[in-house]
């Protein structure tokens, strides 16, 4: 659990981060779907799987030495309930950075910081899907619970395109 | 008179939103509003209360680690555990490296924006920068060439037009007043800042917190054994490390973040006139030592009266649903947290809409007071009632502060002095976080490895039929409780009053203001199309509502929809595509 390695960098290449709120249904579509990607396969040693809830500037820490970046994450895009969404390189922090004010840090600030630290990942894509519901509660709606498995499939699939999978 | 909303005021769309009315260039009526429904409290109705605190973890990316504490403290609390020393003390390191790093986070990637105008940093001269930072410090990182690499890497950034932090901020703003070499200077600092935060909260992983989410807290205290002999534990090694970290964030504060507040806050010292808000500073009190006394003293003060520290009894803490989205059979009357209710109405306007019906019910906030009376919590408020109490420490660096300024304490009472305060609050912390480790390596070195009240209080067979507590803590943005009524074993009511629910508080029934919109009321505004004034306020409060939503917006935005092409090897339940509703 506990060693002097922890005041190193962690070395990890490629990085996994499901963000959302677990406390929303919808809104945690993220952290489902990394819980289910570690129930269901032996992640390669070089990834790290994190569930990166709510918080912003602290998972910049985990970035560090990170060249490829997997974000899951529920998005707003107008789009139907249950659509997904696959966006790639400089779609993503272009994504990020549309409507937000400049006062509450959260996971588009922490790639803006990476870009002007000159640490910002090579490779990232975002996987979002379009809730049906953000009601209090802990469970995904049925719209969206299904998706949790098809986002894992995909993971699994970006992983080989970077070469990172078994 | 002019009208205006301002919304998002925070990042997350939807959750604070400020409306003022605007007479001769000054701000004459104020309302603040949380739009988005926050309801924790009803998803822990039947749980068991020792897995409270996991959920409550999550109501919060910015405030993790305060809901987990104020959770075991309220079942502490409720069932008589006492938790054993070094429970304490791990506790109170855990909660004492986040304020110093969350404090450090607000001022240079959050309110800095307010008073640095990052675009005329463009204009500095780093040898003259240079100059800047050396008289105010003795910082290693001051060069001519250490800030000229620092501008190139701005301007590349800028030139690369996406600005994230620092798009759709007011650059160019009247109101902004510092020459670019301050500018530049406070940028360099916010790129060391970053650094710096990502490090020092390295302290959580080595006490065994799991980051990025704790997994240490537990109810009866600690789960990160104590193990001299062991690797896998805390033991010698740990303590050395965590000093070490300690003194990493005691060398930034008082080298650049104590001296960079010292060198902004001349040029804004009319920001020590405005701001002030209700008057009435709440402290729950924080840090407990071995004997039960709190080193961020408890009480409350009224009427920005320093003479007279008042004592605490949050049995006269009510919350108020006059002008709230809720609904109580009796909204004359205000209910403490262990009676409360969560009864969502929404009376609203449906969005879009041009203004809130401030006259009626207008937020997702209730109204907490205390004796009926609206109170800020926060920095400000522990400093003050730290100050007041003489805690010795608090008195010493705020009486510093203020003489190197040469202001007197009326001077707190302000948006600057809310700023001031969180600093003062920072160093006083990060100077003491290495006496708290030294406590610890002292009850490990006398055979004291405790840090679990035992099974006894942990097995519900041992609890009464009914039990109820109150979990109070003090987090980075001010007061914290939870109050949890236990019955049969199971949560049978749950409250939590946030910090940002007490200062971003609607009116109540007799129509006091809360502490945002009394803290607006007479501030000055340069240009009605950009309130930078109100943003300076509110953002000195560390306005904190991601209690809520954290949904990527992607509005107006070409996307790239996924298509399940099955050739393509993307998916196979193609079928859930088409969600029937």
């Amino acid at each position: 659990m506990m060693n002097k390695s922890l005041l190193d960098f962690p070395s990890y290449r490629t990085l996994v981060l499901g963000v959302g709120n677990l406390l929303l249904s919808d809104e945690g579509f993220g952290i489902h779907v990394i819980r289910r990607l570690v129930e269901r396969y032996e992640i390669p040693n070089e990834v790290q799987v994190l569930d990166g809830g709510t918080l912003g500037m602290d998972l910049l820490y985990y970035l560090e030495g990170v060249e490829n970046l997997l974000l899951i994450d529920a998005v707003e895009a107008r789009r139907e309930a249950g659509t997904l969404i696959r966006l790639s390189g400089e779609e993503v922090p272009a994504f990020l950075s549309l409507k937000v004010s400049p006062h509450q840090l959260g996971v588009p600030d922490m790639l803006a910081a990476a870009r002007l630290k000159g640490s910002f990942p090579k490779n990232i894509v975002l996987w979002g899907v379009q809730p049906a519901s953000l009601e209090i509660g802990m469970e995904l709606s049925e719209t969206v619970a299904p998706l949790v498995d098809v986002v894992v499939e995909n993971i699994m699939r970006e992983l080989r395109n970077w070469g990172v999978s078994r | 008179m002019t009208r205006i909303a301002i919304d998002p005021i925070t990042r997350i769309e939807g959750h604070l939103r400020i409306e003022v009315q605007v007479d001769n260039g000054a701000v004459s009526d104020a309302w603040a509003s949380s739009t988005m429904f926050r309801g924790i409290e009803i998803i822990l109705k039947g749980r068991d209360p020792r897995e409270a605190w996991a959920i409550t973890q999550r109501a919060c990316g910015v405030c993790t680690t305060v809901h987990a504490f104020a959770s075991v403290r309220a079942v502490e609390d409720a069932l008589g555990i006492q938790i054993p020393d070094n429970a304490r003390i791990l506790r109170n390191l855990i909660e004492g490296i986040q304020f110093v790093q969350d404090h450090v986070i607000h001022f240079y990637h959050l309110h800095a924006l307010d008073w640095v105008d990052v675009v005329s940093a463009l204009d500095a001269d780093p040898a003259a920068t240079s100059t800047l930072a050396q008289s105010i410090s003795d910082w290693p990182k001051s060069s001519t060439n250490y800030f000229k690499a620092v501008k190139d890497k701005l301007a590349a950034y800028v030139s690369s037009g996406q600005l994230g932090p620092f798009a759709n901020a007011y650059w160019g703003h009247p109101a902004y007043k510092l020459p670019p070499e301050a500018n530049l200077m406070a940028v360099a600092h916010y790129l060391e800042a970053l650094e710096w935060q990502r490090d020092v909260i390295r302290a959580h992983a080595l006490l065994g917190a799991k980051n990025p989410h704790l997994q240490t807290y537990l109810v009866g205290g600690m789960a990160t054994p104590i193990d001299p002999s062991s690797q896998a534990a805390i033991n010698a090694d740990t303590i050395a490390m965590l000093k070490g970290l300690f003194q990493t964030a005691a060398d930034f504060v008082h080298k650049v973040y104590l001296p960079d507040l010292l060198a902004i806050a001349p040029f804004y010292l009319e920001w020590a006139g405005i701001g002030a808000g209700v008057g009435n500073y709440l402290a729950y009190g924080e840090y407990p030592d071995k004997d039960g006394n709190f080193f961020f003293p408890q009480g409350y003060i009224l009427g920005k009266d320093l003479s007279k520290v008042y004592p605490l009894d949050h049995n006269k803490i009510t919350e108020h649903v006059a002008h709230s989205w809720y609904e109580y059979d009796d909204e004359s009357k205000g209910k403490h947290p262990w009676e409360g209710e969560t009864r969502p109405k929404f009376t609203g306007p449906q969005p879009p809409y041009e203004f809130l019906e401030t006259d009626q019910k207008y937020s997702w906030m209730k109204a907490p007071r205390l004796n009926e009376t609206p109170m800020e919590v926060g920095p400000l408020a522990r400093m003050l009632v730290a100050y007041a109490s003489g805690q010795p420490q608090v008195k010493k660096t705020v009486d510093y502060v203020l003489k190197t300024l040469g202001a007197g304490p009326e001077a707190l009472f302000s948006t600057l002095g809310r700023t001031a305060a969180r600093c003062i609050e920072t160093v006083v912390l990060a100077d003491q976080l290495g006496a708290w480790t030294d406590e610890l390596a002292a009850n490990i070195k006398g055979g004291d490895i405790a840090i679990h009240a035992g099974a006894e209080a942990w097995d519900p067979k041992n609890w009464p039929a009914e039990a109820q507590g109150w979990g109070h803590i003090e987090a980075p943005r001010g007061a914290l409780g939870h109050w949890i009524k236990i019955k049969d074993q199971k949560i049978y009511n749950y409250q939590m009053v946030v910090p940002s629910t007490w200062n971003c508080s609607p009116r109540d029934m007799k129509g006091q203001q809360g502490p945002y919109e009394a803290a607006l009321m007479g501030t000055p505004i340069a240009d009605e199309k950009k309130p930078l004034e109100v943003l300076r306020t509110i953002h000195s409060f560390d306005p904190c509502m991601a209690c809520g939503v954290h949904l990527l917006d992607a509005e107006g935005n070409e996307l790239t929809e996924v298509r399940f092409d099955p050739a393509e090897g993307m998916s196979a339940p193609v079928l859930r595509m088409a969600p029937v509703r």
